[in-house]
């Protein structure tokens, strides 16, 4: 396999679920937005949604103000917004081209499909009645493109990148998600308990679809502190970090095992991978949560950096 | 207007020619409704499948089809067997003239070619003089461009001895016939055609660099997804198991030619580019090509790689050179050419020059370093204007021109807006040259979807039929 198609097919696994993710943050968003709200407003909550999303900077470069109509569009549909969905599945569309050869039909149809339909799509046309549907549609394209891939790539180079490019994304959205809103589940909030924090609460489980699952495991309320253990330790949640990184070091593993060589990457994903298994929600907190997500992601991006390196994805 | 051939129905008024029994039959029994729904349902498997083509430069979501007619072009085994003798002909001759010229250039020494036309000529690559590629081939993979204007009356229009394209339409087009219609493959015995990504990769293994001591690793180079023909690049080299790569996938290290793969550096072998030759290197050729590799072209004169088609193959499908086919074919093989050219003035020489301005209503005058169609001139079915305004051109440079009588093309049924009507086409069959020729039985055919209409090329609406050989 050439370094090149690595890097393609990597990235194209992130741009599908860097998509979805995106999509997902919006309907929290716009759901918030709905709601009514004391004090600040309630476009405040765009904030979130943009820090979440890594795209605050170059929203506040375009707009002075916040408001739901031109966040949206710039999470949806600006071209000069890297990861805006437009620009995630043209990106991955790109990819999928460039290496025909790697994907199987079904995924090819899949993401050639999803984009000839976006393309068409004008901004114009999501009316505030239209954008729940076309959210649910971005989920479901990429839940397809998913499902072809994992019904019928063949177990070896191409699946592997596909999933480390996947995990890998999904691992940074969960951390980001949580760290941009670190301070609503510190152990003091607990006291507080007003019905505004329930809302946040439940926004940040929306944001990685857990907030039905969290009472199946938990059988309570909300508790901060069980939503960061959740979402960072529960491996049988699969929007966790642990969760991620178990399907990570799978990859990984079958990586070395065809190249006959680990490298550098590998030594870093076993040491994340053993820092989430130790399970223990309280030591986090003690070292402070923000300091515990703020370098579980620069460790995550190291992690990427050193793939590419190990699998020569520059040349 | 004299009624052309028909490859169905002859000159009308003998009944339906022999090839065509079974499928005439089975063509009786269809409704045009069913036919037009069974065409609608080809574009849609080739859009599905992406077997689509960009247009340069842009990528966006609709990319366009080559039209596919649904009704087969047929042709009996002897037919064939008759076709294939010349080809082979044709493709050893070109390829000892190319080596020739490349060497000693007996050919020119023997007063049979003007040297200028050779030496002088863009397509001669002076860098290739005495190179000795594997085998001594310089074009393993050739289209022959032939047409038909009688029962045993075939000539070729064209050679194309450099980057050929249209294989994995002639392979798509018998999966999508047999997909749609395999009651017609019942009744018809049809040769297969799916053998030919499997020769591709014999005949490049056959032309590794001598002393390798292990199978050879082979690489497509194809310029990427931004040209037009990017959907066959990715066929080919999925079909055969080989890596594409781009320019920027290849560096020559070591003294080889190397891919970059996950797991470093690979050799490389036998690259089959479909890059032209100027884009090629650019320590040699064009300085600004990022298409290719610094340094191949170094390599491959030390015989330490081998590029396919051979860089300076070109030379024998100019179309200055094609006046001296024949000429070519006597003087290395002894014997005279089976498949005919089409008779060819050339307007360099003075006589020629004459005769053609006298007569151009009569005849197709073509540049000699143009494509697709275009800068050609169809007398017949010129207005007085564009005559007189091509005149001009020709008197201005005749160098640039050749001109040959318009050949009343053959035509078969083709399924158009009306129903079944006879169209003009062509056949383009696929030879491959390495440890032997290899030619697969048909080949892609052209056909000029207007009626009445010559120019089967698909930059200019031309569509692509089916082509069977019936088995005896």
């Amino acid at each position: 396999m050439l370094g090149r198609t690595a890097n393609d097919l990597y990235w194209l696994a992130r741009y599908v679920e860097r998509a979805e993710n995106i999509a997902r943050l919006i309907e929290v968003g716009y759901r918030i937005a709905l709601l009514p709200r004391e004090g600040e407003g309630y476009n405040e909550e765009w904030r979130y949604t943009l820090a979440s999303a890594g795209c605050a900077d170059g929203y506040f470069a375009k707009h002075a103000n916040l408001n739901t109509r031109d966040v949206i569009n710039y999470l949806l549909f600006d071209c000069s917004n890297r990861s805006s969905v437009q620009s995630c599945l043209k990106a991955a569309r790109h990819n999928g081209r460039a290496q025909r050869i790697a994907l199987t039909r079904d995924m090819w149809e899949a993401l050639n499909d999803a984009w000839i339909e976006f393309s068409n799509i004008k901004p114009a046309d999501v009316t505030a009645n239209e954008l729940p549907r076309m959210l649910d549609w971005i989920r479901s394209r990429s839940a397809l493109y998913r499902g072809a891939m994992l019904n019928t790539i063949l177990r070896d180079s191409t699946y592997f990148f596909s999933q480390i490019g996947t995990f890998l994304e999904r691992a940074d959205n969960t951390a980001r998600i949580l760290d941009v809103k670190y301070y609503v589940l510190l152990p003091e909030v607990e006291m507080v308990g007003s019905g505004v924090d329930n809302v946040q609460w439940g926004a940040i489980l929306r944001s990685v679809s857990a907030h039905r699952s969290y009472r199946w495991v938990y059988k309570q309320n909300y508790r901060p502190w069980r939503i960061a253990e959740y979402l960072i330790f529960h491996k049988a949640m699969p929007r966790s970090l642990g969760a991620c990184y178990d399907q990570i070091m799978t990859s990984l593993n079958g990586l070395g095992q065809i190249c006959g060589a680990r490298h550098a990457c590998h030594e870093t994903a076993l040491e994340t991978t053993r820092i989430l298994s130790q399970d223990d929600v309280d030591a986090v907190f003690q070292s402070g949560l923000h300091e515990f997500l703020q370098d579980f992601i620069a460790r995550n991006n190291r992690l990427g950096c050193e793939v590419a390196e190990a699998y020569h994805f520059n040349g | 207007m004299r009624r052309a051939f028909d490859e169905m129905n002859g000159l009308g008024g003998e009944g339906v020619r022999s090839p065509y029994y079974a499928f005439a039959e089975w063509l009786g029994t269809q409704k045009l409704d069913a036919l037009k729904h069974k065409s609608v349902e080809a574009e849609t498997l080739f859009r599905r499948t992406g077997i689509t083509f960009s247009v340069y430069g842009s990528e966006d979501a609709s990319e366009r089809l080559i039209p596919f007619d649904i009704i087969p072009r047929i042709l009996s085994a002897s037919e064939w067997r008759r076709l294939t003798v010349g080809i082979e002909q044709r493709v050893r001759a070109l390829n000892a003239f190319m080596y020739d010229i490349y060497h000693r250039q007996e050919i020119i020494k023997a007063g049979r070619i003007p040297e200028e036309l050779v030496i002088s000529n863009d397509a001669f690559i002076p860098e290739m003089v005495g190179a000795e590629p594997p085998l001594s081939i310089y074009s393993h993979v050739i289209g022959i461009d032939i047409v038909r204007t009688s029962e045993n009356d075939f000539f070729v229009l064209e050679d194309n001895t450099r980057t050929p394209s249209g294989v994995s339409y002639m392979l798509e087009n018998r999966e999508t016939m047999m997909h749609m219609f395999p009651d017609l493959f019942a009744k018809n015995r049809v040769t297969p055609v799916e053998n030919y990504p499997e020769n591709l990769l014999k005949t490049l293994e056959s032309v590794a660099p001598r002393g390798l001591d292990r199978e050879p690793t082979i690489a497509l180079l194809t310029p990427g997804p931004f040209n037009s023909a990017y959907y066959e690049h990715s066929f080919l080299a999925d079909q055969m198991g080989v890596e594409l790569v781009e320019g920027q996938d290849l560096v020559v290290l070591d003294g080889v030619l190397q891919m970059k793969t996950i797991l470093g550096p690979t050799q490389v072998d036998v690259l089959y580019r479909r890059i032209d030759d100027e884009f090629l290197d650019p320590l040699e050729f064009r300085p600004d090509s990022v298409l290719g590799v610094p340094g191949i072209f170094d390599l491959y004169r030390a015989g330490r790689v081998t590029i396919v088609n051979a860089p300076g193959a070109g030379i024998a499908d100019d179309k200055a050179i094609y006046s001296y086919i024949p000429e070519i074919i006597q003087f290395y093989t002894g014997r005279a050419p089976i498949l005919q050219n089409v008779p060819t003035y050339n307007c360099r020489k003075a006589d020629d020059l004459a005769y053609v301005l006298e007569h151009l209503p009569e005849l197709v005058v073509k540049e000699v370093h143009g494509s697709g169609g275009y800068g050609m001139l169809v007398g017949p079915a010129a207005s007085k204007d564009e005559i007189d305004t091509f005149r001009k051109k020709l008197q201005a440079h005749p160098n640039n021109y050749i001109a040959q009588p318009t050949l009343a093309l053959s035509t078969c049924p083709t399924l158009v807006e009306a129903g079944v009507a006879p169209r003009h086409l062509d056949l383009r069959p696929f030879a491959l040259f390495g440890d032997q020729v290899r030619i697969t039985p048909g080949g892609l055919t052209r056909v000029a979807l207007r009626q009445g209409s010559l120019v089967v090329n698909s930059s200019q609406g031309g569509g692509t039929k089916d082509t069977w050989v019936l088995q005896d």
